[in-house]
């Protein structure tokens, strides 16, 4: 069914990234400016996903101090900064949201 | 007879290494990345589930997909009620980086058989790769590396599937895991990996410029506006780069004259 079509789909798109360049790959040369385009796809797509969830949790932009989530994140984004440890940040983050939104009674 | 026994000696350092000591080593090398990933793997399990996902679909997405922020996303997109088409290119873009890890590994892997390529190209992980590609540019001839290589993607293939597993219950136990916050450990988990990679102002620029462009374009259909932002913040960096190098081109000139 569709759950089956979805996993065949995200199988064969992520296996057709990672052999061919293994297995092949050695004599063929990449342009520069799609390798260096490569090292800017991480970045963009995973904050193009953090900030409308951040910024926006409930579809409507919100800014206000009540957004756990934008507190939340921006602590996150401080833990991350300065200990470069996911494990941390993931633990304060977290910790930080829960006490966030018991704080503001939402 | 004194020279007899150097040779032994110096045959008994070359054959130091082994297929056994080199897996068992990549096992060992990789397990720091192995406690990173297992709050990752729980979340993404329970994540998964309170989506909408079925606990079948999420081990299978583990199983034959191995790819943890592609799987996030996936599972995310799917609760947001997008398309197939839109999660499978999302996949493949999220996944892009790999095929750089596969053309710097390359040159290590070339003489091996399809027997060993597809296993390893299957299981390749941001993890394994930082780990394997440090051991492959070391210089020793051991001729058992791709063993190493093994061992970092068996840990991390194992690693990854009992954690979906504990996930899968754990987001079955407690059906409203929303509410518990959990869909901000995605977020989270995210902000942990990126903001590590932001190293330069080109990829500052780029970060920018995609979140920016996410919010802007959120209301197109499919989550769309996921690749737009993506493609903005790309070419955005690019630019940077691009720029910030001409710039010190003309400072290094100025200078010399």
């Amino acid at each position: 069914m569709n759950e089956i079509l979805l996993i065949l789909g995200m199988m064969l798109v992520t296996f057709g990234v990672r052999y061919p360049m293994l297995a092949i790959v050695g004599r063929l040369q990449l342009p520069s400016s799609v390798i260096r385009a490569l090292g800017y796809v991480p970045v963009a797509v995973l904050t193009a996903i953090i900030v409308p969830a951040v910024i926006m949790p409930q579809g409507d932009i919100d800014i206000g101090i009540d957004n756990a989530y934008l507190i939340a994140a921006l602590l996150a984004l401080i833990v991350s900064w300065r200990t470069k440890n996911l494990l941390a940040t993931i633990v304060i983050g977290m910790g930080g949201f829960l006490l966030w939104r018991t704080v503001m009674g939402n | 007879m004194r020279h007899a026994t150097l040779t032994v000696m110096t045959t008994q350092t070359t054959t130091i290494y082994t297929r056994r000591a080199e897996f068992l080593a990549g096992i060992k090398d990789t397990f720091p990345m192995v406690i990173g990933a297992i709050p990752f793997g729980i979340i993404f399990g329970a994540v998964a589930i309170a989506g909408g996902l079925s606990p079948a679909a999420v081990m299978g997405m583990s199983l034959f997909v191995f790819a943890g922020s592609a799987q996030f996303i996936g599972a995310n997109l799917f609760s947001q009620g997008a398309g197939i088409g839109i999660i499978v290119l999302t996949t493949f873009v999220v996944n892009l980086r790999h095929a750089l890890y596969g053309a710097s590994l390359a040159p290590y892997v070339k003489h091996l058989s399809q027997r060993w390529l597809l296993p390893l190209a299957f299981t390749l992980t941001d993890e394994t790769y930082a780990i394997v590609i440090s051991h492959y540019q070391k210089h020793d001839d051991s001729p058992y590396k791709h063993w190493y290589f093994f061992g970092s993607e068996v840990i991390m293939y194992l690693n990854w599937q009992t954690c979906t597993l504990i996930g899968i219950i754990a987001g079955q136990q407690f059906s409203n895991l929303a509410n518990l916050g959990l869909d901000f450990a995605m977020v989270v988990t995210f902000i942990g990996i990126v903001v590590p990679l932001v190293r330069n102002r080109p990829m500052l620029i780029c970060a920018a410029a995609a979140g920016i462009t996410s919010v802007l374009a959120n209301d197109l259909p499919n989550r769309l506006g996921l690749m737009v932002a993506a493609l903005v913040g790309i070419v955005a960096g690019m630019i940077a780069e691009e720029i910030l190098l001409k710039q010190r081109h003309n400072e290094s000139k100025e200078t010399q004259s």
